[in-house]
């Protein structure tokens, strides 16, 4: 089934000891680091301390760049130019939108979605904008959409370019694949602080941090495009003696626009899952009123904008997913259609009240709140005992452990641990990570946040396993997840915060569930797609030799499936860091919070700063133990499963 | 060069590192395996020689992995050759400049692929006209054309459907049309019509006889299908393993197999398809009447059998007006009885068993060259 590998393959004997002592070694080390533990324990351990030398330094630098932040060359004549250029951006598309009023803003939208999808997506675009007006938020989401728009129109004409060098030119490939993986794995956070060190706080920031998280699918999936374009029409163009320049703009291009469009609807996605952080940068819009409310732990104020960056989200995902869909072939209905729309918002806008009408606004944040009262005050008996449980059976004691732990026992056992699954160049860099987030004086809460972490990717990948291959083996089951899932992943990853907040409060256990809610579904689909591309022909061989459906699981299906399992780990754990640090902005504290503080107070900066660079080494250290070399086939499924 | 449309000289193409290196040197002389072994190269193309005179259809043929696609994309440097020279019209193709080059592809040599290569988000009339927009033609005119040379290929109302909603056949009409409407010296096919299903295969293969008597180009079209080979070439290279092992006419090929490859190649072949009177002719015996119809030399074979049907008398076989010898009836039936087993190294037994489904799928050449 497995194929064993070629090094175990020839009957040396010498092969047979070592291998025999290979498969002892992982328990005997086991075994030796509980040991080291209970010997050294409360030893070489680094508690925190917010006064460390290099939080100083890393603030005296800040200051250092303030004073000369319109003197150095280097911001007057690049950094400052780009901050304003980028500002001038936002405003334009803010003075744009606005000016359209909202009548004409909801003619442009219909008339767009028109024109990609046809009178529904049309529909959809009319009823989720207005429903926008009706929540009494319509100037923030303008702002919102102001932001996002720049944003994604900043991440297209520099991701596609790049995407088009990559896709064409494996050199380039080698080049940016290390940097898009590095650029996916940090979490949000991690470079807020650099960014306002440099273009200071306001919309300029907001744009660049959130185009810094919307370029690489961007760039990744216009890559994508290229490449798939099929090889025999660029030899068709090239023997017909096009230059690279026309196969460029009249076969590739228009080949790989369904593709691309595709990306421009994940780069809006992704872009509108940065507004409610960029609000801690003071950008205007919708994520203001999020973070104020999610502080007062009001989760009707914080799920009202959160609605309305949803449906933003949704709108601009069925435009850009139906103009990715439908064939371009221009039908003049169509057309029409996109072009009534637009003129009547526009012919509207002068004529109704600049304001969207008080009337048709409702007010729904009372009723959530008294839903959520009754929730606190009806169900505590079981939200409580689930917060309990899990902060007192298994996140205290792990926390203990890894904070009273030495530093060196903890990074040996990393160490040995991406060895044994993913080969050695991961555990060394895995184990450097740890070593420079101890440089950072940042280890104990390095150690608190990896504790959430690695308790949310077990239960993660506990149900994600559990739904994916229930979904694999029953066509009524994926039947029903398959559009819950769907809808789940068009959502800003941020809005799973709130109905976990609505239900456990704030604390650690609620970004553990948001990132359960946030990652499952990825991790369910990658298990399922793993699981159901196992060939029929072999699911066959195995039924006709009378395997039971329990065996053909454990013996044929997952085994096959094994890099798929490998890959639904790896961004289970990757997606539930991200979603543990926004986490903080509700009391998962540690990490995520030092970097809030840091850009709220001025002398706290330093240790946000150190924060953020922790958190991207976190980041790297938990891709790098999971990404599984090819050449230790085993081990690691065993331990999901 | 001289006047041929094309010549190739020793031309090689080798894929992998350091491939410059091994023309000339003891490594080319190894099979493609020790080849691989040694260096970790392929040599796909081996020192192809050969010349295609102008307004000749030149068939190569092979089976998969000779490199006969490889070869043809030599000759406009789709691949980069090797080693060797290509000429087209007397011109040095691998001393031209990409300027040059895209010159002789926009104007000069236009290829059919195996896939077809059509651009799917243009209309079938925008696909047409490709060569012509790249060439900075206008918008009218090469629409104009391009509708001119869709009624040549018999796709007249299909201007504004799009690729995917034409048949196979259909779609690579369009690619025929497409490389047709530059109105190329020279066209290649890349096995065009492998990807099609039999009935539609043998429309095209005459769509394509009947497309070189009306324009007359130059074609050297790549097969893997002998029956293909033979209806269309009037002469063929056969490649094995990147080299040439024979070019010569079908007869010659059939006639007089250069190796045991070719041999066995052709062994399923009736004779009596291919082969001339010329092969089968003899003097006439003294007491033989002379005045039995006449035919020309090189009238196939089973073609002669209805001017025996209407006369008993020996056919008079016919080169230049002079008379080169006599084929009688018997002479014919032997021609077609024994005539599967020339060459063949088969047992006779065989040949009467085979013959009747061979001649089935090989009637139609002659049919469509009578």
């Amino acid at each position: 089934m497995v194929a064993a590998p070629a090094d175990i393959a020839p009957p040396v004997p010498v092969a047979e000891r070592a291998q025999r002592l290979a498969r002892w070694l992982p328990a005997a080390g086991a075994v030796l680091v509980v040991a080291l533990y209970v010997a050294f324990k409360n030893t070489a351990v680094l508690p925190h301390d917010d006064d460390a030398s290099l939080f100083h330094w890393l603030n005296d630098a800040r200051d250092w760049v303030d004073e000369n932040r319109n003197t150095s060359p280097f911001f007057l004549y690049f950094v400052n130019y780009v901050r304003l250029g980028v500002a001038e951006l936002f405003t334009l598309f803010q003075t744009a939108l606005t000016a359209l009023g909202w009548p004409g803003l909801i003619g442009v939208a219909a008339g767009l979605g028109w024109l990609a999808g046809g009178w529904r997506i049309a529909l959809v675009s009319v009823v989720g904008f207005a429903g926008i007006g009706a929540l009494g938020l319509w100037d923030a989401s303008v702002d919102t959409l102001a932001l996002t728009l720049s944003s994604v129109l900043l991440s297209l004409v520099i991701g596609i370019p790049i995407g088009i060098l990559t896709g064409r030119s494996p050199r380039v490939r080698r080049i940016v694949s290390p940097v898009l993986d590095v650029m996916q794995i940090m979490p949000t956070f991690s470079y807020l602080s650099p960014i306002v060190l440099l273009f200071l706080i306001g919309p300029a920031s907001a744009t660049i941090a959130t185009m810094i998280y919307a370029i690489p699918p961007a760039i990744r999936i216009t890559a994508l495009a290229i490449q798939r374009v099929p090889p025999t029409a660029v030899e068709a163009s090239e023997s017909l003696g096009a230059t690279g320049g026309q196969t460029l703009r009249k076969v590739r291009l228009p080949m790989a626009l369904n593709t691309i469009t595709l990306g421009v609807n994940q780069t809006i996605a992704a872009a509108l899952s940065m507004v409610p952080l960029v609000a801690l940068i003071a950008a205007p819009g919708l994520g203001v009123d999020l973070i104020r409310a999610l502080a007062r732990v009001n989760v009707g104020a914080a799920l009202v904008p959160g609605i309305a960056i949803v449906i933003i989200a949704i709108v601009l995902d069925r435009i850009t997913r139906s103009a990715a869909v439908s064939r371009a072939r221009s039908s003049a209905v169509r057309w029409a259609g996109f072009a009534v729309a637009i003129v009547a918002g526009l012919a509207l806008t002068p004529v109704l009240a600049p304001e969207f009408p008080e009337q048709w606004q409702i007010q729904i944040i009372r009723p959530i709140n008294d839903v959520v009262g009754w929730i606190e005050a009806n169900w505590y008996g079981f939200t409580g005992f689930l917060n309990d449980t899990v902060a007192y059976g298994l996140l205290n004691p792990l926390q203990d452990v890894l904070t009273s732990a030495p530093w060196w026992l903890i990074t040996i056992a990393v160490l040995g641990f991406a060895w044994r699954f993913s080969g050695l160049r991961a555990g060394l860099v895995a184990a450097g990570c740890l070593v420079a987030i101890a440089a950072l004086s940042l280890w104990e809460h390095g150690m608190e946040t990896l504790t959430i972490v690695l308790v949310a990717s077990v239960i993660t990948i506990a149900v994600g396993l559990a739904l994916g291959i229930a979904a694999a083996r029953s066509r009524w089951f994926a039947a029903v997840l398959r559009p819950i899932l769907d809808a789940a992943q068009t959502m800003p990853s941020f809005s799973y915060l709130l109905p976990a907040v609505a239900l456990f409060g704030n604390g650690r256990f609620t970004a553990i569930i948001a990132s359960l809610i946030y990652a499952v579904p990825v991790v369910a689909r990658l298990v399922e797609d793993g699981v159901r591309a196992v060939p029929g022909t072999v699911v066959e061989a195995a039924r006709s030799a009378g395997s039971t459906d329990r065996q053909l699981l454990w013996k044929v299906q997952l085994p096959m499936a094994k890099s798929s399992l490998l890959l639904a780990a790896n961004q289970g754990i990757v997606m539930t860091l991200a979603m543990v640090v926004i986490g903080a902005l509700v009391g998962a504290g540690a990490l995520g919070y030092d970097v809030v503080a840091g850009i709220a107070q001025q002398e706290d900066y330093g240790k946000g700063l150190a924060a953020g660079v922790a958190l991207v080494l976190l980041g790297v250290m938990l891709d790098r133990i999971t990404q599984g070399a090819s050449g230790r086939p085993n081990s690691k499924k065993k331990r999901i499963a | 060069m001289g006047t041929a449309a094309i010549e190739v000289r020793g031309l090689w193409k080798i894929f992998g590192p350091k491939a410059d290196r091994i023309i000339g040197s003891p490594d080319a002389e190894l099979d493609s395996a020790a080849l691989r072994a040694k260096t970790g190269c392929t040599a796909a193309v081996r020192d192809v020689s050969f010349e295609v005179r102008p307004g000749e259809v030149f068939v190569v043929m092979g089976l998969s992995g000779s490199g006969k696609s490889t070869l043809v994309r030599c000759l406009t440097r789709l691949i980069e050759p090797t080693g060797g020279d290509v000429a087209i019209g007397g011109e040095d193709v691998r001393g031209m400049s990409a300027t040059q080059l895209r010159e002789l592809r926009r104007h000069r040599v236009s290829m059919v692929f195996q896939h077809f290569g059509l651009l799917p988000h243009r209309r079938v009339l925008d696909n047409v006209a490709y060569g012509l927009e790249i060439q900075g033609v206008a918008k009218a005119v090469r629409h104009e054309k391009a509708r001119a040379i869709l009624s040549l290929v018999g796709l007249e109302g299909h201007e504004d459907s799009y690729p995917d909603q034409l048949s196979g056949g259909m779609q690579q009409r369009v690619g025929l049309a497409r490389a047709l409407a530059v109105d190329p010296e020279v066209l290649l096919f890349d096995e065009p019509f492998s990807a099609l299903d039999p009935l539609i295969r043998r429309d095209m293969q005459a769509e394509v006889v009947r497309l070189h008597r009306e324009v007359g180009k130059t074609m050297v079209f790549i097969t893997h299908d002998l029956s293909e080979a033979l209806k269309l070439g009037e002469r063929i290279a056969i490649m094995r393993n990147g080299s040439i092992v024979q070019v010569g006419t079908p007869e010659e090929l059939v006639g007089a197999p250069a190796d045991d490859y070719v041999a066995d190649f052709v062994r399923d072949v009736p004779k009596s398809h291919v082969l001339s009177l010329r092969w089968i002719s003899r003097q006439p015996d003294a007491d033989e009447p002379l005045d039995g119809p006449e035919l020309p030399a090189d009238t196939v074979i089973h073609d002669a059998i209805p001017a025996a049907m209407a006369s008993a008398r020996p056919i008079r076989v016919v080169a230049d007006g002079e008379l080169v010898g006599v084929v009688d009836r018997v002479d014919l039936l032997g021609a077609v009885r024994l005539g599967e087993g020339i060459g063949a190294q088969a047992g006779e037994a065989l040949a009467g068993t085979r013959s009747s489904s061979a001649s089935a799928s090989a009637s139609a050449p002659s049919a469509e060259e009578a």
